[in-house]
């Protein structure tokens, strides 16, 4: 196994990660970190992406977090959020401001209308994409299809705020979980 | 499209403590926060457009980085939509950039912290009951949040019958992420194409 050189190395590296993350960000992450720099094992890389899943915050910025505060503590943790972040934002934000000052034109009201209407087909698609992860899921896919449909009907149709979608309807999801768990611990053995 | 608006202090305030209160429920990424940051934007302050909502994604899937990026132009255009526009010069860069940094700052600041402090314990104890039964039961939670923001999202489209052009690209687009490995850039890219050229 490999690790980061230094602090710098740690910068660059996830800014050139960040650099290469055109929506499909977690396969980026995994052959950079894993295959070309070696810092995780792919059994590693599996644990933590799951960590960093279900901690709230962009999935891949938690993951720079950990990494870097493994190597070099709470100042690698900040220069891996540096690194991931500071040249994204500067072009996003320049191509804000560019496409600002041509906001008006029509050609590219349309191709931002384009961008748009594929941008929410992308995001739906990551979620139809998942839903296929459900099937493993030891609640039962039934209850999981359950509890994806009251959530998307709550939030999408109902515009009901997360937060009380997320404290009822997660809660008593989460709750049911532990309760799945607790009664076949058996089942849950590590593959 | 500008709607001009006018920010108080604690107006700012509120955007800041707003972004702050939904970092921590941002479980699954920034996006999964998404359509509550359009209710309270657009539905509830209307403080940017539908245009301007949906446009701040798309611009943030377009480009490298993280998608959280989308949050920062969500600041930037109620800073610049504060300033009356981007006519307003030095004045709209500055207030857009003030957005940038309420907006941003207040996405990252509570889940970095959270992230920082409780990844090693999360990793440490990640045979724990209560870590895998909050992994198992947010699992479909977590999907159907990221379904309803790309329902929502393309709720910018329009009326399904009038745009009924938008909608089919739309599904035409999640249909061709979903079953092929087609890279994303491709798709944006015809999208900016046929949007370009008038045809959606």
């Amino acid at each position: 196994m490999s690790q980061p050189q230094s602090l710098s190395d740690l910068f660059w590296s996830f800014n050139r990660l960040a650099l290469q993350g055109f929506g499909g960000v977690l396969a980026i992450v995994q052959r950079e970190l894993v295959e070309e720099k070696k810092w995780l094992s792919p059994q590693e890389f599996v644990e933590d992406w799951a960590v960093a899943q279900i901690l709230p915050g962009p999935n891949v910025v938690n993951l720079a977090l950990m990494i870097g505060d493994r190597y070099f503590g709470m100042r690698g943790a900040l220069i891996a959020l540096a690194g991931m972040l500071t040249f994204p934002l500067l072009i996003v934000l320049a191509l804000a401001a560019a496409f600002a000052g041509v906001s008006d034109v029509p050609a590219v009201q349309g191709a931002m209308r384009g961008m748009g209407a594929v941008a929410a087909g992308m995001i739906a698609a990551t979620g139809l994409k998942l839903l296929a992860s459900l099937k493993q899921n030891s609640m039962g896919t039934l209850v999981c299809y359950a509890l994806a449909a009251m959530t998307f009907i709550a939030i999408a149709l109902l515009r009901i705020p997360l937060v009380w979608v997320l404290l009822v309807i997660g809660g008593s999801a989460c709750l049911w979980a532990r309760h799945q768990l607790a009664r076949a611990p058996l089942q849950q053995a590590q593959p | 499209m500008n709607l001009p608006i006018v920010l108080g202090t604690a107006d700012w305030g509120a955007l800041f403590v707003h972004f702050m209160s939904l970092s921590l429920l941002a479980i699954g990424g920034a996006i999964t926060t998404a359509p509550d940051m359009h209710r309270y934007l657009v539905d509830e302050q209307h403080w940017i457009t539908d245009g301007q909502f949906a446009s701040s994604v798309a611009l943030a899937q377009a480009a490298p980085g993280p998608n959280v990026l989308f949050v920062a132009l969500l600041g930037w255009n109620v800073g610049i939509n504060a300033a009356a526009g981007v006519g307003a010069g030095a004045s709209a860069w500055a207030y857009g950039l003030a957005g940038v940094v309420l907006t941003m700052v207040g996405i990252m600041l509570p889940s970095t912290t959270l992230a920082f402090a409780a990844a090693r314990w999360g990793h440490k104890n990640r045979e724990l009951l209560a870590v895998r039964a909050f992994k198992l039961g947010m699992a479909p939670i977590v999907i159907a949040l990221i379904l309803a923001t790309g329902w929502i999202l393309a709720g910018g489209n329009g009326e399904p019958i009038a745009q009924w052009r938008l909608w089919l690209l739309t599904a035409l687009s999640a249909l061709v992420v979903w079953r092929t490995r087609l890279h994303l850039l491709w798709i944006l890219g015809a999208g900016a194409l046929v949007g370009a050229l008038g045809w959606v």
